[in-house]
Formats: C-alpha cells, structure tokens, sequence
C-alpha cells in the first residue's frame, strides 16, 4: 500500500514537471520573436498595449492568491493527512457569502473603471490629435481578395500596399465592394475594424516608427483569405512625399475599366500603384448598395 | 423531368475527391459493420424494442453519449487535420489542404463540437442524472424526449451527409457569417447542408430543454423544495432555461438564411437592402447565451464533485444558486462583445463591454464557494476531482483572458485572431468537455454497474492537461505575434515553431483520448471485480446514490420523500426508511420519434437540393404523424408493486452475491502494461481458435 503511495506520487510528480516544462519551453521559444501587440509601433496600438497589460495586473492580484489557495487547500486537506484539522459539518457564515461576491465586485469596479474612459479614448471613429499636422486620409475597398487603397488627397492609389508619414494621424475610411464583411487589420499601428459594402466606417492610427509591417484580413471570407495581406510602411515626411512623387511618374490610372478588372476576384494579388483616381470613384462605390435596388440579386 | 424527381442533385455530387472518398468509406464501413453484427447478432428486435424506440431517459442518455462520443473522435480528427495544415504551410509550402477544403473543415470542427458534440452530452449527461436527483421516475413528457434525441440524431446524420453527397460542407466558419453565406459568395450545398443540420438539431434542443424545464419544476420527489435541489439540477434548469430563451432565435435566424438562399430574399445580402449586419447580432443573440447552456450543467457537475469528494456539503449554496442564476440572465445582455469590431459607436461598445466583465463577478463566486467548500473537507483524489482541479487552473486563465477581451480597445487588437480562438477552447474544453468528463467518471458506476479504472483514468487526465496547454498556449502567443485564425497559409517563419508545438499539442491529446477508451474497455474486463454493489460506491450526498447501480427502469422503488438539501446523506445520518412498495405507472416505449425525425431529415434533405415533391411529403408525414401519436391515449402502463418486490428482491440477492465475490484486498487496478498484454492475448486466441469470447 506504501509502496503504491510513492510511486503515485513520484507520477504526479513527473506530470506536474513536464507541465511546467511545457511552459518554460514556450516562454523560451519565444526569445527574439516580434510579439507584435507588445511591440506597439503606433499610438493606438501603445495605448492598447497599456490597457492589456494594466487589466493582466489587477486580475493576477486576485487569481495567483486565489489559485494558490485553492491549490494549497486541496492538498492539505487530502485525506491521507493525519495532521489536517477538519471540519466537515461545519456551516459557514454571512461573511463567507459576503465575501464571495465582494471580492469579484471590488475587481470589477477597478477594471471598470480604467475601461470605460479607455474605451471613449481609443474608440476607432475618434480622430488623432496631433501636433499641427493635418490628417491624411486614405479610403480603403475591400475587394474580394485584395485591398485598395486610395489616396484622394494626392490623388494616387495602390492594391495591397500602404504607405503613411510617421507621425502624422492617419483617417482610414473602410468599405468593401463585391464581398462579404472584412476586417481590416495592421497589429502593430492598432485595432482593427470591419470594411462592408454601403457603408464607411473610420479607423484612425498613427504609426509611430518608420519600418514596414504587415497588415491584412482578420475576418473569414472566402477562399482567397489567407492572401488578402499588404504591406504597411510607415516613412518620414519627406520619404513619403518622395514615394508619392514616384508614383505620379507612372502611367497606370485607375479608372472604371481598371476598377471593374480589380473587383473580379483575384488571389495572392501584388503590389501595383495607379497615378489619378477617377473622381468619385469611391464614393460611387460606397453608394452603389445604398440604392436599395431591388433588381438586385 | 429530371428536376422534378430528384432536384438540383446530380453525378457529380457523388464523393469522387480523397476526403469525401474516406468520409463516405468511413460511413458507410461503420454503418454495415453494424449491420452485419447486429444481425449475426441476431439483435434487431431487441436494439428496436429496448433501445431504439425507448422513453427511459437512461437509454436516451447513454444513446447521447454514444453518438457525441463518435463525433468527439470526427471533430477531433478534423482538429488534426487543421493543425497539421497549418504546422506544415507556412512561406514556400502551402501545406496539404486547398484553402476552400481547409475552410470546409474548420467550419465542420465548429459545428460539430459544438452542436453535436458538447450538446450532445450536456443533454445525455441532464437525461441521466436529473430525475434521478430529484427523485423523478421519468419525465414530464418521455415522447418529447426520444423526439428530441431522435431530431439530434438526424442533425449528425446531415452534418455528414455531404461526404455522400454533395462533396462540399460550408467554408464560412461555423456561424455561416451573412453575406459570406449568401448564395452571392457561397453558391453549393455545403451551407444549406449546415442549415438543415442545426435547423433539425435546434428543433430537438428547443423541445429537450422545455420538458427538463417541465421535469425539474413539476416532477421532484414530495417534499423537495426548489431549496433542496442539488447543484447539478440547478445548473441543467439555468441552462435549459437559456436554451428555451435563445434556441428559437437561432431557428429563426437560421430560417430568414434559408429564404434568403433558397427564394431569392434579401434579409442579410448586400444587395437589394439586406442588412448583413443584422444576421452578426442575431446569431450572436443566441450565440453568446449558447456557451452558457454548454456550461453551467458543468457547473453543476464540479459542485456536486467537490462536495462528494471533500465529504462536505458545498458551502454558501446560496451563492452558488444566485452565481448560476446571474451567469444565465447576463448571458442574454452581452452578445455584442463578439463584434466590438463592426463599428459601433464607444457608448455601446462600452456598455456591452461592462455586462461582460459584470459575468465574471457570479463566476468567480461559484470558484470561490468551491474553494471554500475544500477547506477543512476530507478530500479524496478521484479522476473526477483531478478534472476539477485541472479545471479550475485552465479556466481561471480563460476567465482572465475573457476579461481582457471584454475591454473593446483591447479586442480590437485580439478579436478574430488565434488568442481568440485559443480563449474560448480554454473555455470549452477547460470548462465544459472536462466538466463532462468528471461527471462521466463520478457518474458512470450508475450508468454501467462498475467504476472506470482510476489509474489508466490519471494517464488520460494528464495527457488532456499537457496536451491542451501544448495546443493553446502556443495559440495566445500567436494571436499576440499578430496571427489571425483561419489561415490556411501564413508568411511569417517564426510563426511556425508554434503551430508545430501545436500539433504536437493535439496529437497529446489524441493519446489522452485513447486512453480514455481503453480505459473504458479496461473497466468492462474487469467489471466484476469494480462491480458497485451498494448503488453508493463514493458516499454521496444526492439522490441519485440512494438507488442501485445501475439504475433500475423505473428509478426508484419508492420515491423518497425529501426535507433537506443532499437529501441521500441526511438519510443516510438518519437511518433510511423502511420501503413500501406501490404500483408503478410507466410510460411505453414508443417509435413516433424515430418516424417524424426520419421524415424531418427527409424534408431537410429536399430542402437541401431543391426536390419538392420530398419536401411536401416527409411534411404532409411528420403532420400525420404528430396527430396519430396525440389519438395513442395507450401511452402507459402499470407496474405492479408484487412486480415491484420481486425486481427488487432478486436484484438485491444478486448484488449480494457478487458483493460476496469481490475480494478488495488482493484485488489490483489494470495498468497500461497489463492491459496491452491481456489485449494480445484475446485478439490471438479470437484469431486462433476462430470464435468470440467476450473479455
């Protein structure tokens, strides 16, 4: 009987270890990789970052005394402990029902209370205020599977590319065309946002270090999903202006005819770059399904 | 002509790619297997009159178990398959699966661990042991109950049909996202085929939950106050109460789906003034209280688990009520958490985002009345408690993870993405699978007759618990590196070594699995020796235990009568009463249920291909077929108390004797050695001398 106690404790000992190995391994896979929510290089995905980091804290406060004394109570009062005072008729008091609910409750206004007010400040539709610099604004199609990007300031648009001046608060004004609902999605500037058909919907971000990321769809839809990615750059001002300069240079316009050719659905698409927009175009898109035409099909 | 007799379906429909080849192989093989055993069996009367056609909600129960046991092994297959797709296809590789097929079968693991198997064995789980613990003989209505199995039953069978034919399961995720599921971007039978799946299935959960709904209120043992009822009920009325409240809407959501791809509507479609928008709320109206009928039976569950094995009753079971009570009513008021990202305005956002935090509040306060309930207990190491103790660790960090995700600002980041997919099968499989496994285990001495093998039961518990954090830890991190769920390729290389892990990870709990199957088949082979001859074997504090194992047809001899909580151990202080033996009104068994569901999967499968002369006839049959079973007014019968005496007498005399037949002392747990070895030896001796024998 003695025996058949320590060789099950041994084994539980031996699982409890490979657990714990598990996690070291995990931990140190994780040396030198770009977590990317945690290496924030945008103001909203910062202040994101802050507020994940903020409610960990507070619900570890709680959970690691909670566990532990869960953990603590169960073995010291196994059954085969001699030395374990215990009293299993006891009934236990209106402090205990008390306490149950007080203790969530107490976190709960805590959480709550750096929630609400971050939930205002960061909220997508909220513009960036920033220090004299005007807002850029790129109008963003969803299209089935590629993105689109238009720059009616500059008067330039690209396909599954983008590129912003650091620094400079940036206005995306997401719809789709011909697809289902998407979500547009670059983790290391910031939240995403659905892009649907008939309607804008307005993210800012403000990139806050030149580099190039990436972005792409977050929300399944359809076969072509795992392709639709671009790249975001963020540049300096004036690499920025260069870029733009660039691509005025080129030939390529984007018409109706070269819109109609990019809404036939595409995988895998590249990069490509269009010097003039026709105008209105982006408009047009967004009020084509707000006709309720009921020819439709 | 050819349209009228069989509708849109046609040649290619037929399974001619690998996976639908080895669907429709593994489908068929089993279905004829079955057939050939059954009738060299010479079993077909008896499968039809004692189990096919039966109200016993324990042969209901146990039918449960055994189909979402064989789905638990379809999805968790399909769970490989998506792993090792996305362990293989990252930069130059794209892996072995199209993006469409890898699409199909994500959509088919959700549907199928949800619908199929989680409610599967909530409901077997609630069949079993509910009129047991409140002193019930059967149910408030036993037709609505085979029905409703019978109508589940038919909704795997669709979930799967498409392997025959059809070739295509749905590739838009498991809620069939309005417009994606349009015919616009979805033409093909793959999301008609889910519709009718969950439509038929719905129907059945919709019909279950009213009569447990009707059971708990109307049929518990004189004297058992709603006070009284053990924790596990109460757990199976919150959630059959959610599932009456929200089932309907699904049905309904699901039917406006339909008319938008089978008549040409346009209530959720770009064009023609749908609104897509429209369909996310609705689903997630029933979606988000969905989890919580998954759960709270759970609950239930590890409560009456902790309570047994500490030998103390649960502590604050006031709390514990209202806790359960909360969870279910803020389930209907925080839907909106699942699409912070569609846009709308921060006043909404953070509304909903504040109910959902408010539900951790009632959660946190059923763990922390567990956790007092283990304070100065007697506490016993059981698989059922290892499962709760796993539990708590698992689902504490799920809890965590919730709440982060409840703050919209941080979901924008997390939504749609691998943390997300990893928070809720911390949820799902942390909270409900092993919740169910536990009161499987604590259970399965009443539904067998015999307690499963505790040892080979440890190996599988750890297993699950290394192999889940295996597969999901790996899972957070990715969604914090940025990776969405639902890539069939990714670009990022040093996303890979954690898809890796995380195959190895589901292959763990692939091991933990089987184990549990041998560890079934290790308790059968030594059944005589585990035999729980006292119907008591853990000294339990409910109902359920004051009965022989396994449970007589009728339940109870004698319906207890009830005036406290854990009403068995306070008879058991007291000294039982002595037993009086009455006439027994039983219901009879009866096959109505099998027809309508028959004739149900019929019209969906009309449905499905557009073949309307088989849509108004299975219709026109199930019509006629409710209205011939409300003229069957000989619905039951009567036992007679002699009868009544005589069952019991003759079970008692064999309980005896077997009781005299166990020898505790020498007797010795099978190990994982022991049992390969014992396994050899039958399948040769079977091979050699050519002839069964049983174990």
């Amino acid at each position: 009987m003695a025996a058949k106690k320590t060789k099950r404790r041994v084994q539980v000992k031996g699982f409890l270890l490979l657990f714990v190995a598990v996690i070291v391994a995990l931990a140190a896979l994780l040396r030198g990789k770009d977590v990317a929510l945690f290496n924030a290089k945008g103001v909203i995905a910062q202040k994101e970052s802050h507020l994940m980091i903020f409610t960990v804290v507070v619900l570890l406060v709680i959970a690691v005394p909670t566990l532990m004394l869960l953990y603590f109570f169960a073995w010291k009062y196994r059954e085969s402990n001699p030395k374990a005072r215990r009293a299993t008729e006891t009934q236990h008091g209106k402090f205990l029902a008390f306490s149950v609910w007080a203790i969530p409750g107490i976190v709960l206004l805590v959480l709550a209370s750096s929630m609400i007010p971050a939930t205002h400040e960061l909220d997508p539709h909220k513009a960036i205020a920033a220090s004299g610099k005007p807002p850029l604004t790129i109008q963003v199609i969803a299209m089935r599977w590629k993105w689109l990007f238009i720059y009616p300031q500059q008067d330039i648009a690209t396909v599954n590319y983008v590129q912003v001046p650091v620094g400079t608060p940036v206005q995306f004004e997401l719809t789709a065309d011909d697809a289902p609902m998407n979500s547009f999605w670059i983790p290391h500037w910031g939240g995403q946002l659905y892009a649907m058909t008939g309607m804008v919907n307005q993210l800012n971000l403000m990139a806050t270090t030149a580099g190039d990321y990436s972005g792409g769809a977050a929300e399944i839809n359809g076969e072509g999903f795992a392709g639709m990615k671009f790249t975001a750059r963020a540049s300096l001002d004036q690499d920025f202006d260069q870029w733009v300069l660039g691509i005025r240079q080129s030939s390529d316009v984007l018409d109706s005819a070269q819109y109609n050719k990019l809404l036939t659905p595409s995988q895998n698409n590249p990069a490509a770059v269009y010097s003039g927009v026709q105008s209105d175009l982006y408009n047009t898109v967004v009020m084509k399904y707000g006709s309720h035409d009921h020819m439709g099909h | 002509m050819k349209e009228l007799l069989i509708g849109k379906l046609n040649w290619q429909a037929l399974p001619h790619e690998w996976f639908t080849l080895g669907g429709a192989a593994a489908l068929l093989g089993l279905g004829l297997f079955l057939i050939i055993l059954i009738t060299r069996l010479k079993r077909w009367k008896w499968l039809w009159k004692e189990w096919l056609t039966t109200v016993d909600p324990k042969k209901i129960g146990i039918m449960y178990f055994i189909v979402a046991g064989f789905m638990l092994l379809r999805g968790g297959l399909d769970a490989i398959m998506i792993w090792l797709q996305q362990a293989l296809s990252s930069g130059a590789s794209h892996g072995y699966l199209s993006s469409d097929h890898f699409q199909q079968i994500f959509t088919a693991h959700g549907n199928i661990m949800v619908f199929f198997v989680a409610m599967g064995f909530v409901f077997g789980l609630i069949n079993f042991i509910v009129p047991l613990q409140i002193g019930a003989r059967d149910l408030a209505s036993p037709f609505l109950n085979t029905l409703g199995f019978w109508l589940y039953v038919g909704g795997v069978l669709m979930v799967n049909m498409f392997f025959l034919l059809g070739g295509k399961y749905a590739a838009t995720g498991w809620l069939a996202v309005a417009p994606l599921s349009s015919t616009q971007f979805s033409p093909g039978v793959g999301v008609d085929y889910m519709i009718w799946a969950l439509q038929i299935s719905g129907v059945g959960t919709t019909l279950g939950a009213i009569n447990f709904i009707m059971t708990i209120l109307k049929m518990r043992a004189p004297g058992m106050k709603l006070k009284h009822i053990p924790l596990f009920t109460w757990g199976s009325l919150c959630s059959m109460i959610m599932a009456v409240t929200v089932f309907p809407l699904l049905t309904a959501t699901l039917f406006l789906l339909f008319l938008d791809r089978y008549a040409g509507m346009h209530f959720f479609t770009t064009t023609g003034g749908g609104n897509a928008m429209m369909y996310t709320n609705l689903i997630w109206m029933w979606g988000h209280p969905e989890v919580y009928v998954l759960i709270l039976p759970s609950f239930g569950v590890f409560s009456e688990v902790v309570s047994v094995f500490s030998r103390k009753r649960i502590s604050s079971y006031t709390s514990a009520v209202l806790g359960m009570i909360g969870v279910s009513t803020l389930a209907l008021s925080v839907w909106l958490h699942h699409f912070f990202t569609m846009g709308a305005g921060a006043d909404v956002n953070a509304f909903f985002g504040l109910m959902t935090m408010i539900i951790a509040v009632p959660t946190t306060v059923l763990v922390l009345t567990w956790i007092a309930t283990l304070y100065k207990g007697r506490i016993r190491f059981t698989t059922p408690m290892l499962w709760f103790l796993g539990f708590v660790g698992t689902f504490a960090v799920g809890g965590m993870t919730g709440v982060i995700l409840a703050q919209p600002p941080a979901d924008f980041q997390l939504h749609n993405s691998l943390f997300l997919v990893a928070h809720f099968h911390t949820m799902v499989i942390g909270g409900v699978l092993w919740g169910i496994f536990a009161g499987l285990t604590y259970w399965f001495p009443k539904i067998a007759g015999f307690r499963l093998n505790e040892r080979i039961g440890r190996y599988a518990f750890w297993c699950w618990l290394i192999g889940f954090w295996m597969a999901f830890g790996p899972l957070y991190i990715l969604g914090l590196m940025g990776a969405t769920r639902r890539l069939d390729h990714y670009t990022n290389s040093s996303w890979q070594p954690f898809f890796i892990v995380a195959l190895l990870g589901g292959l763990v709990i692939m091991a933990g699995v089987v184990l549990q199957i041998v560890q079934i088949i290790a308790s059968f082979m030594q059944r005589r020796q585990l035999a729980d001859t006292t119907g008591d074997p853990w000294d339990g504090r409910t109902l359920e235990w004051s009965t022989p194992s396994p449970a007589p047809f009728y339940n109870f001899a004698t319906i207890p009568k009830v005036a406290t909580r854990d009403a068995f151990w306070e008879a058991k202080q007291l000294g039982l009463p002595e037993r009086k033996y009455e006439d027994i009104h039983m219901p009879r068994n009866t096959a109505s249920g099998i027809y309508i569901a028959a004739l149900a999967f019929l019209a969906g499968f009309g449905f499905v291909w557009h073949i309307t002369w088989l849509i108004v006839a299975a219709m026109l049959g199930i019509v006629v077929c409710v209205i011939a079973r409300t003229f069957n007014e000989d619905t039951e019968y009567v036992l007679p108390a002699q009868e009544v005496e005589k069952l019991e007498h003759e079970r008692a005399q064999k309980a005896l004797a077997r009781h005299q037949d166990i020898h505790t002392d020498t007797f010795e747990e099978m190990g994982l050695r022991e049992f390969v070895r014992v396994a050899i030896k039958w399948v040769l001796d079977v091979i050699r001398n050519k002839r069964w024998r049983t174990l």
